[in-house]
């Protein structure tokens, strides 16, 4: 088509200048949301009644500017204190009879003669490594899921997402981000597939790549355990819970300063653009329903994690196992992965154990701590199941509250979970930010230990 | 009655015969998702519609016929959309036919107790065509919760008909099909309110307007046409560029009535 008229359309449009030009949409839906508003406050009346009344207030509470952010804070540093108090009971109860029952079935096993390397497999190896993730993640989960599906169910997690809408917006990211950053405390393939409610692919890229920095619950129990055991033990009894907690908030608001700061980097290098606008409409408050949330939180999240951690872990457990009893000129295989590890893992605060436990975790991270309570079990042929034992074992290769502080880090960061790296191939279609969803992480993580463990030996 | 979902999604949709000089007027259906819109659709027509996919898409179509004095509608429901802006495929297909397919008149339907969020879309539809009604339902369930619309209000500041109804209970929909036959006939000209944009890309698009009109004849919404070359839309850029716009148009109008040709 040569017609003059498409030449002089093309050069018009061409000679607008580009800035105005990225605005447009964004204007015209800005200026249809003053218009509706106007519109509608003449033509539409609605009498208040006492509930929402009372919702207003709340609203007015929970999203005001100076509120917002620290009863935030305060709810879920709440959240956390109920979880790891209300956790540590069954947890240990849960492990003594795991531990007396691996008792039961190596007195059973013997009594079969079966041969050495059969039990080492399956009770050193698989059994032990299912039991400990069991009372591990199990109490907290069971504490954790339920309280945090009554605050979503009540309607107060949009409330976040209110909250922290303007921080998005200056890191040139969607707000809609912070709901599937709610979804990402859960799970993060989860939290992958809730991006879809972000219209725009650049800001919905931006989300995917940033969603690994927000906690998921196959890692919060490190966090929980590292924090408990290394950071609070060193309080009064009577504080060390609500310290843990403090340290739990503490590490996840970093993911979101994390998650902003990358978000801002990304939107200014390599997805460049403006944030769109959106209106966020706050949802009515609902009153929780108590049993059907028990219920579901339990079976769609609570089993549905156990298991695929268990899964996880039982051929992780025996693959552990094999890689410290197979030896090759008189050393282990873990012991080659462990020393070559070593030099990296000490340069960020960690060691060559915790690298090697996070490669052989790939498929799962419910299963680090386990795998390095076993890479060093294999190395000094002791284990006790009880969680306070645990601190004797760290410290006797030679962990400081600086490696706890590292590994939390290094944790909340790295990398995302196999089953969530195909979820965002799926999502994305692409492998090349499939593989940048890994790398940038990694190397956040990487910088990010490195500098606050070269710091943190300053200090201690 | 029925959803939208048909039990066979992979059934290619069934064309309704449509002759270019056929005297069908066609009327699109748009809205929110959960404004009731399917619930309008059934109301409006009955058993006698048709469910398949829209041509080359993974998303499903409605279409059925109502009668009103003696004269013959084509009904199209279109994908429940937020905005028209995205480039997901629900927005595109609703976008492309209110944009290419010419309907004699497109409904809007609104859920009456969040009528401010649902105007978004309206306001968008209304700057791509003139011939819109806006359908406000679940009426009911606004009053239940104390929300009272001042409807002369409401027309005359969006210049289009507005018409309360309560599909479940079939309230207004008698109204709704007056109406749509007196747009879809000329008898009601509706002057739906344009948003305005700054002076610097207002003046580019009343520039680009007549040539659009001129280059692309029987184009109808050149205004918006214009707004999306300003915006940056590549596919519509890419249209202009090698003069398919008129054939987007041409099958559009297969989907629609030949009143144009």
């Amino acid at each position: 088509m040569n017609k003059p008229e498409i030449k002089e359309i093309l050069e018009i449009v061409d000679s607008c200048n580009p800035k105005v030009r990225e605005k447009i949409d964004d204007e015209f839906v800005e200026e249809i949301y003053i218009t509706a508003s106007r519109i509608v406050s003449r033509s539409v009346k609605k009498k208040v009644n006492g509930f929402e009344q009372f919702e207003l207030r709340l609203d007015q509470l929970l999203t005001s500017k100076y509120f917002g952010f620290p009863l935030m804070m305060l709810l879920l540093a709440g959240v956390f204190f109920l979880t790891i108090k209300g956790a540590n009971y069954p947890s240990k109860l849960l492990a003594s009879m795991f531990f007396w029952l691996e008792g039961q079935l190596k007195i059973l096993f013997n009594y079969f003669n079966s041969p050495w390397w059969l039990t080492g497999f399956l009770i050193d190896g698989v059994y032990r490594a299912t039991a400990w993730v069991v009372s591990v993640m199990f109490p907290p989960m069971a504490i954790f899921f339920p309280i945090f599906t009554i605050l979503e169910d009540a309607g107060y997690l949009p409330r976040v997402a209110f909250n922290l809408d303007k921080l998005f917006k200056w890191a040139g990211a969607h707000g809609k981000q912070a709901l599937t950053m709610g979804m990402g405390f859960g799970c993060n393939a989860a939290g992958v597939v809730s991006t879809r409610i972000i219209d725009s692919p650049r800001e919905r890229l931006i989300a995917i790549l940033t969603n690994n920095f927000v906690p998921c619950n196959g890692r919060w129990p490190l966090i929980i355990m590292l924090a408990s055991v290394f950071i609070a033990a060193s309080f009064p009894a009577s504080i060390s819970s609500i310290v843990a907690s403090g340290v739990v908030v503490a590490v996840t608001i970093f993911g979101i300063i994390i998650t902003l700061l990358v978000s801002k980097i990304l939107s200014k290098t390599l997805l460049k653009g403006e944030p769109s606008a959106f209106k966020l409409e706050l949802p009515p408050y609902r009153k929780p329903q108590i049993l059907r949330i028990l219920y579901t939180s339990f079976i769609d999240r609570t089993l549905f994690v156990l298991g695929r951690a268990v899964t996880m872990a039982a051929p992780s457990g025996g693959l552990i196992w094999l890689l410290g009893n197979i030896y090759v000129n008189g050393k282990t295989l873990m012991s080659f992965g462990v020393d070559f590890l070593n030099p990296i893992g000490k340069a960020i605060g960690l060691d060559g154990a915790i690298l090697l436990a996070y490669i052989i975790a790939i498929p799962a991270n419910e299963i680090i701590i386990p795998t390095i309570i076993m890479i060093y079990s294999n190395q000094t042929k002791m284990i006790e199941l009880e969680i306070n034992q645990l601190k004797d074992l760290f410290l006797q290769n030679e962990w400081t509250v600086l490696t706890a502080v590292c590994l939390m880090l290094f944790s909340l960061l790295h990398y995302p979970c196999s089953t969530t790296t195909w979820t965002i191939y799926k999502e994305t279609r692409s492998i090349k930010w499939t593989i940048l969803s890994n790398l940038i992480p990694l190397a956040v993580a990487f910088i990010i230990c490195f500098f606050v463990y070269r710091i943190g030996i300053l200090f201690l | 009655m029925f959803g939208r979902k048909t039990k066979n999604q992979n059934l290619n949709f069934v064309q309704i015969e449509i002759l270019p000089s056929r005297k069908t007027k066609v009327v699109a259906l748009a809205g929110n998702p959960n404004t009731g819109k399917s619930t309008i659709f059934n109301r409006l027509t009955g058993l006698k519609q048709h469910t398949g996919n829209w041509p080359g898409k993974t998303v499903s179509r409605a279409e059925g016929e109502f009668i009103l004095n003696d004269e013959k509608f084509l009904l199209i429901d279109l994908p429940g959309t937020y905005s028209l802006l995205s480039t997901s495929e629900d927005e595109e297909i609703a976008r492309d036919f209110i944009l290419f397919g010419n309907p004699d008149a497109t409904v809007i339907v609104c859920d009456a107790s969040a009528l401010e969020r649902n105007l978004n879309l309206a306001f968008q539809i209304m700057q791509i065509t003139n011939r819109c009604l806006l359908c406000i339902n679940l009426i009911d369930e606004a009053k239940r919760k104390g929300i009272e619309i001042d409807k002369d209000v409401l027309e005359k500041e969006l210049g289009i008909p507005v018409i309360f109804t309560n599909a479940r209970s079939g309230e207004g929909i008698d109204e709704l099909k007056e109406k749509i036959y007196a747009i879809a006939n000329r008898i009601i000209k509706p002057n739906p309110r344009k948003i305005h944009l700054r002076k610097e890309i207002q003046e580019k698009v009343d520039k680009l307007k007549p040539l659009i009109e001129k280059a692309f004849p029987g184009i109808y919404s050149s205004e918006w046409i214009a707004l999306r070359l300003l915006e940056g839309d590549k596919k519509i850029r890419a249209a202009v560029e090698n003069g398919n716009l008129l054939e987007m148009i041409n099958k559009g109008l297969e989907n629609g009535n030949g009143e144009l040709k």
